[in-house]
C-alpha cells in the first residue's frame, strides 16, 4: 500500500481539468499502454500574451499519475509559456504535498508532457525518443533522460533513478550501467570510456516488429493454407508461437516453424529462435 | 465504513474459533513441548493434536505432517530437500506462473547451476502437458508445480502430473497454500510426494506453514539445529500459531463441500454481473478449472491501481496485476505468461471470496465498480469510445 498524501488522494478522486480541449494550441502525449501510465496534455494559449488559458489532461495510470497531470494542470493554468518551462518534476510533487518515492516517475511523466507540448506549440518537432543512448530496454529510458533527472533531483542511488524514470525496474540488466552513469555524473571516481553500443530496437519496438511481421507477413500465408498461428510469447529472443487451425497436427510443422524463425531472422534480428508453445 | 473484503488469497481473517484456541498458549501456557517438565511437555500433545488435523483435512497421516513458519518455508525447503537428497540429479521442472516462493527459489538454484524448466501455460493458464512429459528426464530431481494458481484460480491437473512423475521416480512437489481447505485434497489418491500449505491463507494466523512430506520419501532439513519436528524442522515450535493451524484446518474440513458450492455461487454472481455491466471486461483464466472463489477479471484500458484505490473509498480490498501495485514496475509474471495483452493486463483485478463474504456485499461491488470503471474511462486517452 502506498502512502498517498491528502492532496493526492483528493487529486485522484477528484482530478481537475479532465478531458480535451477541442481546437488545441499544443498537445504533448507521453508514456504508453505497455509501460502501464500514458499522459496526453492539451494547452489552450493566448497567442498574444503567451500566456496558457487552459490545460486538460486525460491520464491512463495509477493514482499518482492522475493526481500529477491534476496537479500540473492546475499548476500552469494562467502561466507564461516560458514560466511554465521552468516547472520542474519537483514542483508537481511538492504541489501535492509529496509522492512515494518509488512514484516519483509520475512526477517526471507530467514534466515531460509538458515539454511536449511546448515543443509543439514552438512548432519544434519532437524526436521520437529523446537524443542519447538507450540504457534501460524495458522502459526505454536513454542515458541522456538519466543524467538530466539525476542532476535535478539529486539522484545518488540507482534506486534513486529507478523510482524517478522506470529505468532498472525491469529486468534489471542496465543496473551497472545506471551505476556507471552515476560515478561519472557525481564524479567518485573517473570511469574508463565505455565504448558506444551500436543502437538496438528497444524491447518494445522488437515486440511489436515481430507481432507486425506475423501478422501481415507469415499469418495470412498461413491462413491461405486453411492454417493459423497465434503469437504467445517473446521473451528476449524467444519467439513461443501455436500453430492453429489446419496447422495442428501438420506433418510439415517444423518446416513452418523454421520458415517462420527465418523470416523473423531475417526482419528482426539474427538471434531470434521461434518455439512452440 | 464497513470493510467487504475480496481479497483472501492475499490473506484471511483469523477465525473467531481458531483465535479463541490459540489465546491460552499466548498468555497462561507458554513452555516449551520439549521441556522434561510437565508444565512445558503437555503442550507436546497440543501439537500434535494439531498435527493430526492438520493431516486430516489431507487425508495424510500425522507423522507425514512437518510445522513450518510459512508456505514459503515448507516450498523451499520442499525442493531444496529434493535436490540435496538427490545430488547427482542437476535439473528441476516447475512453471513460469509459480508463486516467487518457488519461482524464485528456483531461478536462485538455476545460479547455482542447476538446470531449470520453467513450464509455459497457454491464453487460459493452463499446462501443456506434451511439453512437461517432453521435459522430464532421468535427470529430474524434483516436479514442483502448484496445485492452482494465486492469481487466476486456474487449477493444475496435479493428478496426472504426479502419476507421471511417480512412473519416472522422480520427486513431486505441489504449492497447495491456495488449494488447501477450499476445495477437497486427499493424498491417499493423489500421488504427490510433498505439499505445503499456510496457515493464514485459510483462516488461521500469519507465521504458520506446514509441508507433507509422504512417507518413505527421502527427506532433508532446510532448517537445521535442534530436534524438533522430528529432527526435519529445528527450532521451538510456534505453538500458539500450530494450535490455530490445527483449528482452521479442522474447520474447513467441516463444511468444505457446502462452502465449495457457496463461494462458486458468490463468486459466479460477482463475475457474471460484472461481466454483463461493464463493457470491454473479460475473465482471466480457464473458467471450467478453477477455485470456487478467485476471479481475475481485466477492464480493459484503466489501470488497476486507480481501479483498487477507488474501491477502497467504499471499503472494498481486492488485489491487482497491474505494474502500479506490483512494487517491480512490472506487471503480474502469471498473466503476462499467459499472453494477456498489455491493454488487458494493467487493468486486472482479482476478487477472492471466503465463507465469510455475503451477497450484499457481491452486491455492493456490482452497485459500485461498473460506474468507478467508467470514470476512470472518461479520464484515459485510451479506448474513450468503448465508455459503454
Amino acid at each position: 500500500m502506498w502512502e498517498y498524501t491528502d492532496r493526492v488522494k483528493e487529486h485522484f478522486l477528484h482530478p481537475k481539468n479532465v478531458g480535451e480541449i477541442e481546437n488545441p494550441d499544443a498537445v504533448g502525449e507521453v508514456g504508453n499502454i505497455v509501460c502501464g501510465d500514458a499522459l496526453k496534455l492539451f494547452l489552450k494559449i493566448d497567442k498574444k500574451t503567451n500566456r496558457i488559458i487552459d490545460a486538460k489532461f486525460q491520464t491512463f495510470g495509477c493514482a499518482s499519475a492522475i493526481a500529477s497531470s491534476s496537479a500540473l494542470t492546475e499548476l500552469i493554468k494562467g502561466m507564461t509559456v516560458e514560466e511554465a518551462a521552468k516547472i520542474t518534476n519537483h514542483d508537481i510533487a511538492e504541489y501535492l504535498g509529496g509522492l512515494p518515492e518509488q512514484k516519483m516517475h509520475c512526477s517526471v511523466m507530467g514534466r515531460e508532457a509538458l515539454e511536449a507540448a511546448i515543443a509543439n506549440y514552438l512548432g519544434q518537432i519532437k524526436p521520437v525518443e529523446e537524443a542519447g543512448r538507450l540504457v534501460c530496454k524495458c522502459f526505454e529510458v536513454t542515458d541522456e533522460k538519466i543524467r538530466r533527472v539525476a542532476i535535478e533531483n539529486h539522484l545518488t542511488t540507482v534506486e534513486e533513478i529507478t523510482n524517478y524514470t522506470k529505468a532498472g525496474g525491469g529486468c534489471g540488466s542496465c543496473k551497472e550501467d545506471i551505476e556507471a552513469i552515476l560515478k561519472e555524473i557525481w564524479s567518485i571516481k573517473a570511469l574508463p570510456e565505455k565504448p558506444v553500443v551500436p543502437r538496438e530496437l528497444t524491447n518494445l519496438q522488437r515486440i511489436a516488429l515481430i507481432q507486425d511481421i506475423i501478422e501481415r507477413e507469415i499469418r495470412p500465408r498461413l491462413q491461405a493454407d486453411g492454417g493459423d498461428i497465434e503469437l504467445i510469447d517473446i521473451e528476449g529472443n524467444r519467439v513461443v508461437i501455436a500453430l492453429r487451425a489446419l496447422c495442428v497436427g501438420c506433418p510439415m510443422g517444423d518446416v513452418t516453424i523454421k520458415g517462420i524463425q527465418d523470416k523473423l531472422r531475417e526482419l528482426v534480428s539474427e538471434d531470434i529462435v521461434v518455439e512452440t508453445g | 465504513m464497513k470493510t467487504i473484503y475480496l481479497d483472501n488469497n492475499a490473506t484471511t481473517n483469523i477465525a473467531p474459533e481458531v483465535l479463541d484456541e490459540m489465546l491460552p498458549y499466548l498468555s497462561e501456557f507458554y513452555g516449551n513441548p520439549s521441556s522434561m517438565h510437565i508444565f512445558g511437555g503437555r503442550l507436546h500433545r497440543k501439537v500434535e493434536e494439531a498435527r493430526a488435523k492438520v493431516a486430516n483435512l489431507i487425508g495424510a497421516l500425522p507423522e507425514e505432517i512437518i510445522f513450518t513458519s510459512c508456505g514459503t518455508e515448507s516450498d523451499n525447503t520442499a525442493i531444496m530437500s529434493a535436490v540435496e537428497s538427490f545430488p547427482h540429479k542437476r535439473h528441476i521442472i516447475t512453471t513460469r506462473v509459480e508463486h516467487p516462493a518457488v519461482l524464485n527459489f528456483c531461478k536462485h538454484l538455476s545460479r547455482k547451476g542447476y538446470r531449470v524448466t520453467f513450464l509455459s501455460v497457454d491464453s487460459l493458464g493452463r499446462l501443456n502437458m506434451d511439453e512437461f512429459m517432453n521435459a522430464i528426464t532421468d535427470d529430474t530431481a524434483v516436479v514442483s508445480i502448484m496445485y492452482a494458481n494465486n492469481e487466476t484460480g486456474v487449477i493444475f491437473p496435479i493428478n496426472e502430473i504426479s502419476a507421471v512423475s511417480g512412473e519416472r521416480g522422480v520427486l513431486f512437489h505441489t504449492d497447495a497454500v491456495q488449494t488447501a481447505g477450499k476445495i477437497p485434497i486427499d493424498v491417499r489418491k493423489l500421488p504427490v510426494d510433498m505439499l505445503s500449505l499456510s496457515g493464514h491463507k485459510l483462516h488461521a494466523p500469519k507465521g504458520v506453514g506446514a509441508l507433507y512430506v509422504r512417507k518413505g520419501t527421502r527427506f532433508y532439513p532446510y532448517i537445521i539445529g535442534g530436534h524438533q519436528e522430528r529432527s526435519r524442522r529445528a527450532g521451538t515450535e510456534n505453538v500458539a500459531s500450530i494450535v490455530g493451524l490445527g483449528k482452521a484446518c479442522e474447520l474447513a474440513g467441516e463444511n468444505l463441500y457446502e462452502e465449495v458450492t457457496y463461494l462458486k455461487n458468490l463468486r459466479d454472481r460477482l463475475e457474471d454481473g460484472l461481466l454483463k455491466t461493464c463493457p470491454d471486461a473479460r475473465v482471466n483464466g480457464d473458467r471450467e478449472h478453477r477455485l470456487p472463489n478467485t476471479t481475475n477479471m481485466s477492464f480493459e484500458y484503466v489501470e488497476g491501481e486507480a481501479i483498487l484505490l477507488r474501491l477502497d473509498e467504499y471499503g472494498i480490498c481486492a488485489s491487482s496485476g497491474s505494474a502500479c501495485t506490483s512494487g517491480s514496475l512490472e506487471p503480474s509474471h502469471v498473466l503476462r505468461a499467459m499472453g494477456v495483452p498489455f491493454t488487458a493486463i494493467h487493468g486486472s483485478i482479482r476478487f477472492s471470496l471466503s465463507r465469510y463474504n455475503t451477497e450484499e456485499e457481491i452486491n455492493r461491488v456490482l452497485e459500485l465498480l461498473p460506474g468507478i470503471i467508467k470514470e476512470l474511462r472518461q479520464l484515459s486517452p485510451f479506448g474513450r469510445q468503448k465508455t459503454g
